[in-house]
C-alpha cells in the first residue's frame, strides 16, 4: 500500500467514524422517542441521496476536469477544510475552546422531539423523518466531501469509500450494541489526526495543482516525490504541539 | 431568491466555516504561488517549500488570532 492510500484510508476512516458518532446521536434521539420506522427511513434516503452526490460529483470533476486543475481545486478545498478542523481541535486541546459534549447534545435532541407535534405525511412521522434525514444528510456531506477529494486525488474513490464505510459500520455497530450515544469516543483527538491529515494531504496536493499556471500544465513536483507527505505531516504535528503548549498556560490563567 | 441567499449561505458555511482568514489566507498565499509558477522559472522546489511556509504561517495567525479571541471555557 503506498503512503497515498493509507492516507486516504486512514483520514476517510476517522473523519466518517466522528461524523457518524454525531449523526448516531440525532439518530437515537429520534428513533427512541419518536420510534424507529420513520427514523430509519429518513436515514435510509439520506445515505441514498449522499451515494448519488458521491457519484455524479466524482464522476463530473474527474471527467472534466485535467489532473493539475483537480489537485489545485481539491487540494485548495481539503487545505481549507483540513486547517478548521485543525484550528478548534487545537483551541480545544489547550482549553480555549468547549469541548462537544455528545450527551448533552442528545438530551437537547430528545427535549426536541418531545415537545414536537404530531404531523404525518407519506405515512411517516414527519418529524422523526425530517430530523434524521437532515442529521445525517449534513454530518454525510462533510464525509462525502472528504472521500471525494481523497478520492479523486489518490484515484481510488473506491478506496476512500470502503474507508468511510469501514468508520460507519464500526461507529453504528458501537451505537446500536449499547443503544446510548458514543459519549466516550475521543471526538477531539480523533478530529485533531483528522485535521492533521486534512492540512497535509491538502497542501501536498494544492501545491501540486500550482503546476497548472505552468508551461506545460503539469503537476508540480515535490522534491522526494510522496516522503514529502511525511514531512508536511511532521511540520503540522510540530505546529500543533508548539501552539497547543503555548496557547494552554494562557487558557489556565484566565480560568484561574 | 431566499433559496438561492440559503444555498450560498450554507456553502459558505461549509467550506469557509467560521474562520474565514484560513479561506481568505489560502488563497492568496496559492495566488501568489501561482505567479511564481507563471511568471519565473523557479524550481519546483523552491515554489514548493515557499507556498508550504506560507500556507503555515496563514494557519498560525488563525490560530493566534482566535485564541486572543475566545475566552477559556
Amino acid at each position: 500500500m503506498t503512503s497515498d492510500a493509507v492516507g486516504v484510508v486512514a483520514a476517510t476512516t476517522l473523519a466518517s467514524g466522528v461524523e457518524f458518532v454525531e449523526a448516531l446521536t440525532i439518530v437515537l434521539a429520534m428513533g427512541t422517542t419518536r420510534g424507529w420506522r420513520s427514523t430509519l427511513i429518513g436515514v435510509g434516503a439520506a445515505l441514498a441521496a449522499l451515494a448519488v452526490i458521491t457519484a455524479l460529483a466524482g464522476y463530473a470533476l474527474r471527467s472534466w476536469l485535467p489532473e493539475a486543475l483537480l489537485q489545485l481545486i481539491v487540494g485548495s478545498l481539503l487545505l481549507i477544510f483540513g486547517l478548521q478542523w485543525l484550528r478548534k481541535a487545537i483551541l480545544r486541546a489547550a482549553g480555549l475552546k468547549a469541548l462537544h459534549d455528545e450527551e448533552d447534545a442528545f438530551r437537547e435532541e430528545v427535549q426536541a422531539a418531545r415537545a414536537a407535534g404530531e404531523e404525518r405525511r407519506l405515512g411517516l412521522d414527519w418529524f422523526a423523518f425530517v430530523v434524521s434525514f437532515k442529521g445525517v444528510f449534513l454530518e454525510g456531506l462533510e464525509i462525502v466531501f472528504i472521500v471525494i477529494t481523497f478520492g479523486l486525488n489518490a484515484d481510488s474513490i473506491a478506496l476512500a469509500t470502503v474507508g468511510a464505510a469501514i468508520g460507519g459500520v464500526i461507529v453504528l455497530a458501537a451505537g446500536l450494541a449499547l443503544h446510548k450515544p458514543l459519549a466516550r469516543v475521543p471526538e477531539n483527538t480523533i478530529k485533531f489526526v483528522v485535521g492533521l491529515l486534512l492540512s497535509t494531504f491538502g497542501t501536498f496536493w494544492a501545491i501540486e495543482g500550482l503546476g497548472w499556471f505552468g508551461p506545460d500544465d503539469a503537476s508540480l513536483r515535490w522534491p522526494g516525490g510522496d516522503a514529502a507527505l511525511l514531512v508536511l505531516l511532521a511540520a503540522w504535528c510540530a505546529l500543533a504541539w508548539a501552539t497547543v503548549r503555548l496557547l494552554a498556560p494562557r487558557a489556565r490563567q484566565e480560568v484561574a | 431568491m431566499r433559496f438561492a441567499r440559503g444555498f450560498a449561505r450554507f456553502w459558505w458555511d461549509f467550506i469557509v466555516g467560521d474562520d474565514w482568514r484560513i479561506a481568505a489566507g489560502v488563497v492568496t498565499v496559492l495566488a501568489a504561488g501561482a505567479l511564481l509558477v507563471a511568471d519565473t522559472s523557479a524550481p519546483d522546489g523552491v515554489v514548493a517549500a515557499l507556498v508550504a511556509v506560507g500556507i503555515v504561517a496563514v494557519a498560525i495567525g488563525s490560530i493566534v488570532a482566535s485564541a486572543l479571541r475566545d475566552r477559556p471555557r
